[in-house]
């Protein structure tokens, strides 16, 4: 199991200096100049762009501004935004609201598509199944924009009145219930339909007739025996999804106003600020980094075949 | 120079989807105006958008950082009314006799937030930061024409200034100052007006690194917090003595991603102001439904033309340019698909700017008959492009004017979309342009000199059409150079004449400015620059 562990540790390093590389050349070589927009119907005044130019090493070597960057980055030091304001600071009053919201769409996700999942793969066809199939392929059709912006209108102070249509700074989980039913609602409707076709087609293997044949209560053969083996492919789904909705939250959290991680970039495209589009992209790449990791790992714990292989 | 530099980051399609739900939304509230009083302490917020740099006035010169900036900050000339009336805010008085020197006397006793009194160094000492090419400031051309200035900002990039310290700024005392220009320009005393002329506390100076974290200015509102993405927080400077007080206590500038649900917050009555309204409540005229008795409305000093570049390939053809402008039918376009948001433009200059004519460009009319005629004898062949930023409800209006062209003249004609405002500044700056382009333009200060030197004198800062005409050049120089306002106006005029003749970019319409305000307003206004008119705003009590 360790050497497992430490393999899959080692494996990070390359990935990690090539994933910051790729993104930090293209994000810096889009074409066109970062200062163009920036003064309106004139140009910027060569000294401004001359300033600038030196702050970010501009003018040096995309390998040279890399290399720069990464070294900072190691001291701790994402940056600073043309405005001044540092990178790691916006980092960190944002991140721990996109990780909120992300649970919170992990949780709607795992609870509402795992339960349906599971009726439907153990009773069959019949009403319940249809109605998750029409509803599922209804979501996964939409576009998470469009999920959310339906939200916003139709529970919003000119629709229902449920909701205000940006939440406050600091958001509450409640407030996050609908941007987080908009971020969950395609991974949800994939986990209905992966837990359904698992469970159904555990529901016919040996050992779990060899369960009812024993005689066990239903609750330990569905709950135990069946579950835990269907869960297995769920689980890598859900696991890289956390890591997928910190990065596809930017299109909620541009339409709720949620000052996360997802807005940040949002608006770092918007406004061209590459420092900051690059110092969350990075945080985002450790995070799905992260997240496979532990999923192979918890792989590991379920299925022993991969421990000792 | 300030142009409204909103990248509504919403692609079309989330545009026009909006547009489309947003349409079963719908619904307003008319009893927005209630009969309680007004609450001399209350809050209120506006709609804003990330400053673009540290919020220094010499650095500043976006929409989101202007709108903190000009509250903070109190500069020798103010501007109100509809047709922005210059008047004396900081200045005792500012007289010249030649227009080349000018001796500025400040009223006494007005504070910076800190509690220092502001003295005539502070505006010395400003300026010359501002001007000083190592500091890298954005609003650095503003100061170019006081002598001087050659000498710490040179134009090689890569000299040393041989000093920091304009020659053409000399103290004459804790309250007066004296400031002389390169050449005679009778429009300084109210150039002064703009952001980057104010003054700035010693404090900066001792730790300009500190001072971005917490500005401190002179003006009506003082600086409480910043969180970046989300707001700037103002509080009312009690100790201010200008004639432009506020009459509420905190100011919330919220800072939104998407101006769509920043519209929706509003109609709910969680924001109290929006400068500009987004593009699916314009479409189809929804925003006066929504708003009803909200809705505000402005005079933006402002034109929008479309620049014939003259470095375009079979451009350089007055016939042709005729042609365009009489095939446009500005009428219709304003009403149809800008919903009356916009009227039709017959000159250069905005109206409302004292000097300010209708009907100056003859050609500007929409006249189908003479456009094909004078298309006939241009013999243009080829096809017309009209290029521009597409967001922002940019793309639609020119593709009208396209298809009116089209229409009227029979030759092909695209609307050619550039991503964003970046990558279109970058087309018309490198002079790039292939075909026609987008070419507004916003005042700085209310000055007819403002709409035509900088946009078209050989080689102005925002020359896009790149005209030149000696003839122009000279008149406009003259103009500079004449002390007497009345006097000055004439030969601008003279020049404008001149211009609408050789017709370098096409007047198509001017902006109306349309704003909103929350039921929780009493009443608000909005400004000419485009931005909130805070002594006019009111909130009601609760």
């Amino acid at each position: 199991m360790i050497r497992y562990v430490l393999r899959r540790l080692l494996q990070l390093i390359p990935v990690f200096f090539g994933t910051t590389f790729l993104i930090y050349v293209l994000v810096w070589a889009v074409p066109g100049d970062p200062f163009a927009g920036k003064c309106g119907q004139t140009a910027c005044p060569q000294a401004y762009i001359t300033q600038m130019t030196e702050k970010f090493h501009l003018a040096d070597n995309i390998f040279v501004q890399y290399f720069k960057y990464l070294g900072s980055l190691f001291t701790g030091d994402w940056g600073e935004t043309f405005n001044g304001t540092s990178v790691g600071e916006l980092i960190a009053t944002s991140y721990p609201i996109t990780l909120r919201l992300a649970v919170v769409a992990v949780i709607i996700e795992a609870v509402i598509g795992l339960t349906a999942g599971v009726l439907t793969g153990l009773r069959g066809k019949g009403f319940l199944d249809n109605l998750v199939l029409v509803s599922t392929t209804f979501l996964i059709s939409l576009p998470v924009f469009v999920t959310a912006i339906v939200l916003q209108l139709a529970l919003g102070t000119n629709g229902l009145g449920l909701i205000e249509a940006s939440v406050s700074d600091n958001p509450s989980i409640g407030e996050l219930i609908v941007p987080g039913i908009a971020l969950g609602s395609l991974s949800m409707a994939y986990v209905a339909r992966l837990s359904r076709t698992s469970i159904a087609e555990n529901r016919r293997a040996d050992y779990v007739r060899t369960a009812i044949a024993k005689g066990q209560p239903t609750s330990r053969v569905v709950g135990v025996h069946l579950l835990r083996n269907s869960v297995i492919p769920v689980l890598t789904f859900l696991g890289t999804d956390l890591g997928a909705l910190m990065g596809g939250a930017i299109v909620t959290e541009g339409v709720f106003n949620i000052n996360g991680l997802g807005g940040l970039i949002f608006r770092g495209i918007q406004n061209r600020e590459s420092a900051t589009v690059v110092g969350v992209v990075v945080l985002l790449v450790l995070v799905y980094l992260l997240m496979s990791l532990i999923v192979d790992l918890l792989y590991a714990v379920l299925d022993p075949r991969i421990r000792y292989d | 120079m300030r142009r409204s530099r909103r990248l509504w980051g919403s692609s079309a399609v989330v545009t026009t989807l909006a547009l489309v739900l947003a349409a079963c939304g719908g619904g307003s509230s008319g009893d927005s105006t209630g009969s309680g009083g007004t609450d001399p302490d209350g809050t209120v917020s506006v709609y804003g958008t990330e400053p673009q740099n540290a919020l220094v006035p010499t650095n500043i010169n976006d929409l989101g950082g202007t709108k903190a900036i000009q509250v903070m900050f109190a500069t020798l000339v103010g501007f109100k009314g509809a047709d922005a009336q210059p008047f004396n805010l900081m200045a005792d008085s500012i007289t010249t006799t030649d227009s080349k020197v000018y001796d500025i006397k400040i009223k006494q006793g007005w504070k910076f937030h800190d509690g220092t009194e502001v003295k005539a160094h502070n505006f010395i000492d400003a300026w010359n930061y501002g001007a000083y090419a190592p500091n890298g400031q954005l609003n650095t051309d503003f100061f170019s024409n006081i002598q001087g200035y050659k000498d710490v900002h040179p134009e090689d990039k890569n000299a040393k200034p041989a000093t920091d310290k304009m020659s053409g700024l000399v103290l004459k005392g804790d309250y007066e100052f004296q400031v002389t220009l390169d050449g005679p320009f009778s429009v300084f005393s109210i150039k002064v007006g703009y952001q980057a002329f104010a003054p700035l506390p010693d404090v900066f100076f001792k730790d300009p690194k500190g001072f971005e974290q917490h500005p401190v200015g002179n003006g009506p509102m003082k600086f409480v917090s910043r969180t970046p993405n989300q707001d700037i927080k103002l509080t009312r400077f009690d100790d201010y003595k200008g004639d432009d007080k506020v009459h509420f206590k905190d100011l919330n500038i919220k800072i939104y991603a998407s101006q769509e649900t920043a519209y929706q917050d509003l109609l709910s009555g969680r924001l109290d102001f929006m400068e500009a309204l987004p593009p699916s409540a314009v479409a189809g005229g929804k925003y006066k439904a929504d708003l009803g008795d909200r809705l505000v409305t402005g005079h933006l000093l402002g034109i929008s033309t479309i620049a014939l570049p003259y470095y375009v390939p079979g451009y350089d053809n007055l016939e042709l340019r005729k042609a365009v402008s009489m095939a446009i039918d500005r009428a219709q376009i304003t009403k149809t698909v800008m919903n009356d948001t916009y009227v039709p433009a017959d000159s250069y200059i905005a109206q409302g700017i004292p000097g300010a004519r209708t009907g100056v460009c003859q050609f500007c009319k929409f006249d189908p008959a003479a456009a094909k005629e004078a298309f006939a004898k241009s013999g243009f062949k080829g096809k017309l492009t009209i290029a521009s930023n597409a967001d922002g409800g940019r793309k639609e209006p020119l593709t009208a004017a396209c298809n009116s062209i089209k229409n009227t003249l029979g030759v092909e004609c695209d609307f050619v979309p550039a991503t964003d405002f970046g990558q279109w500044r970058s087309i018309v700056t490198g002079k790039k342009l292939t075909g026609m382009g987008r070419s507004d333009w916003s005042a700085d200060y209310p000055s007819i000199e403002d709409f035509l030197n900088p946009i078209y004198k050989t080689g102005g800062s925002s020359n896009d059409s790149s005209y030149s005409n000696p003839q122009v050049d000279s008149i406009l120089g003259q103009a500079d150079a004449t002390a007497d306002k009345d006097a000055a106006v004439k030969l601008y005029q003279q020049a404008e004449d001149l211009i609408a003749k050789d017709l370098p970019s096409i007047p198509v319409w001017d902006e109306k400015g349309v704003a909103a305000k929350s039921k929780n307003l009493k009443s608000a206004g909005l400004d000419f620059r485009r931005m909130p008119d805070y002594p006019s705003i009111e909130v009601l009590k609760k």
